[in-house]
């Protein structure tokens, strides 16, 4: 398998070059995109990705239909599966709700010669996947590492982790382990779920327990907010900054304005679908070869490339 | 709890005595609660720090008042967390369609959030009382429709409270305070004052204990059951709205995760406060104790710095059983 490093944007735009070969032999594919239903940000993010993108390529390409169905949970995607089969489709691209659940079903699909493609959480079996693309999440802590690393040079950081998983896992250690040898010393974690709530909790007691917090790695957007709040009740000026993650638009947009509090962010984009999506056409209404792997970069967003992550019209 | 049974007229003498120590034993467990806090971090011990802590425990102490009177009374409401992320949804949508920053929108939408909680807490009571459901099963498909509907009005996002003139106008009712108490704890205390003045001295109160301890009893003894069932839901729902008018101003929004797992809390707070989960005890300043407990044992948590990140629910599992222990055994000792 061919491992290939791409940004969304090259993807899209390798796709745009493509489509002038669908003009001159008009093809039918119907692409079939099964995702989560909408129940946290981020998946609200790959919802309005997901059918964007979907108007975007059905106009690029004449013979192109795309159905986007999104389920509640791991045992309605399957079932999903199972009916979008019975339409009859050329290509799958699945994001799944988990590896195990969906390794089965997404086999079956595959037995009928379908073009699948798997986005973010990988199957048990990687041979069933044509296409992978995925977001880097060590990447995601090492670029937040670095970042502290380059930028603070030395001080104390409190740490918010998220829900007790893998993506949450390879993130804080690499996190840690780019700051190694370094001045920047983790001085306190605590997890905080994804949640605002809770974060604005925890940053409440950091705030009383410790009295000098040179900055936070919030490590999630949703998280950020919430302890923006809380650092403003408190009127403590030692915090010089906060870093989020994930690429919320509400955050990209405090970004843009240059908001001292907020220079930055850490992108693990929801388009990933888009460019899934983009990759699995380009596939049937191009020559140029599209199986492999493909690992979106965790971007490090600043005041100079924020445009580029800011979707004022998505929910996240 | 033989003096629970029934609530008519009991001995006045031995009640008495009886109910001051089961109703101290709560603030007793909060206490050795406060002293272990000093012992693991003395920055603990600061007058911000337990502000805060009490500050916090508003939405849950809250909604807990109403969910003494369900559970008093033989019920269950598991809705509560779900109720208040839909209520704090449709609030801040409604300010934020009628715009500008006016004290008289404000009010508008305070009055929407109200309407809105009472009405979900009568939809549950009226399949409770009228459609005879369990209300364990009534409440567990409400919380399902509540969250969902959340959900579906901010499209998988966030719902933000957008005019910033009002989001800065209505701040201070969480971060606010008169003479030096905050807000949110004014409300907590007005809320279990009445709380209390309705469970224990008027005849609704009575009859809550009554139906909860034994409803063929009471219904014989000429009860409206159903009436009075059906109320304790419509209070536990103006208890949400409650909570949710000083939940609002704190973040300015609501989330799909807004409220998660609220309901436990408040259960949870309801219990270690000496309600007796089967209904037949209600104790409101208990209750009130309980969600302090809880908020004080997650902030020990960070307090403490010898406790592993991955531990932490286990320790505060444990505390909040040995809290338990301690609070029976005090009972037991009378």
């Amino acid at each position: 398998m061919k491992h290939v490093i791409l940004k969304s944007l090259a993807v899209a735009g390798l796709a745009a070059g493509l489509s002038s070969a669908a003009f001159a032999q008009p093809k039918t594919v119907t692409i079939a995109v099964s995702i989560p239903a909408a129940t946290h940000g981020w998946t609200g993010g790959v919802v309005y990705h997901a059918e964007e993108t979907a108007k975007q390529l059905e106009k690029l390409h004449p013979g192109l239909k795309v159905i986007v169905k999104t389920s509640p949970d791991g045992a309605a995607q399957a079932n999903a599966l199972e009916d979008l089969m019975a339409q009859k489709v050329d290509a799958l691209v699945v994001l799944p709700f988990n590896s195990d659940e969906l390794t089965n079903p997404a086999r079956e699909v595959k037995k009928r010669g379908t073009f699948i493609t798997v986005v973010d959480r990988g199957l048990k079996d990687a041979s069933i996947q044509d296409i992978y693309v995925a977001g880097n999440n060590p990447e995601f802590g090492r670029v937040a590492g670095k970042y502290f690393v380059d930028n603070l040079k030395q001080g104390n950081v409190v740490v918010f982790r998220g829900i007790p998983t893998v993506i949450d896992e390879e993130r804080v250690t690499n996190f840690e382990k780019a700051l190694e040898g370094s001045g920047v010393k983790v001085i306190d974690k605590q997890y905080a779920n994804w949640n605002r709530d809770d974060a604005f909790r925890v940053m409440q007691d950091y705030l009383a327990k410790h009295p000098k917090i040179d900055a936070v790695w919030a490590s999630d957007d949703d998280m950020a907010l919430g302890i923006m709040e809380a650092i403003r009740q408190s009127k403590r000026e030692d915090i010089k900054f906060v870093l989020g993650g994930a690429g919320m638009k509400d955050m990209i947009k405090k970004v843009m304005d240059g908001d001292k509090m907020i220079p930055a962010d850490v992108s693990y984009p929801p388009a990933m679908i888009a460019t899934a999506m983009n990759v699995t056409a380009a596939h049937f209404y191009g020559s140029a070869p599209m199986r492999g792997t493909y690992v979106l970069n965790a971007q490090l967003i600043t005041k100079d490339n924020a445009k580029d992550h800011y979707f004022p019209n998505s929910p996240f | 709890m033989t003096e629970n049974a029934i609530p008519t007229t009991p001995p006045p003498e031995r009640r008495r005595f009886a109910f001051d120590l089961r109703a101290a034993s709560p603030f007793i467990a909060l206490l050795a609660l406060i002293l272990l806090g000093a012992v693991v971090n003395p920055d603990f011990l600061t007058a911000s720090n337990l502000t805060n802590v009490v500050t916090r425990s508003a939405f849950i102490a809250i909604i807990a008042v109403g969910a003494t009177f369900v559970i008093a009374g033989g019920g269950l409401d598991l809705s509560v967390g779900s109720m208040a992320a839909f209520t704090a949804g449709l609030m801040i949508l409604t300010l934020n369609k009628l715009g500008g920053a006016e004290t008289s929108t404000l009010l508008m939408a305070m009055g929407v959030a109200l309407m809105v909680s009472a009405a979900c807490g009568l939809f549950n009571g009226l399949f409770v009382t009228i459609g005879k459901i369990e209300p364990f099963i009534v409440t567990l498909g409400t919380m399902g429709i509540f969250r969902s509907l959340v959900i579906f009005l901010a499209a998988g996002g966030t719902i933000t409270l957008r005019d910033s003139g009002m989001r800065e106008m209505y701040r201070p009712i969480y971060f606010g305070s008169v003479l030096g108490i905050p807000i949110p704890v004014l409300a907590i205390l007005a809320v279990a004052g009445l709380g209390a003045l309705l469970l224990y001295k008027t005849p609704f109160g009575r009859h809550v204990v009554a139906i909860g301890s034994n409803e063929d009893v009471a219904r014989y003894s000429g009860v409206p059951i159903n009436r009075v069932r059906l109320l304790t839901y419509v209070i536990q729902g103006v208890c949400v709205g409650i909570a949710v008018l000083i939940y609002v101003p704190r973040l300015g929004s609501a989330t799909p995760t807004t409220g998660l797992l609220w309901e436990l809390q408040a259960i949870t707070a309801v219990v270690i406060g000496g309600t007796a989960l089967r209904g037949g005890v209600g104790r409101i300043w208990g209750t009130v104790a309980g969600a302090v407990i809880l908020e004080l044992v997650a902030n020990i948590m960070v307090f403490s710095n010898f406790v592993s990140e991955y531990l932490v629910g286990a320790v505060q599992g444990s505390i909040i059983i040995i809290a338990m222990l301690v609070q029976r055994s005090l009972q037991r000792a009378r």
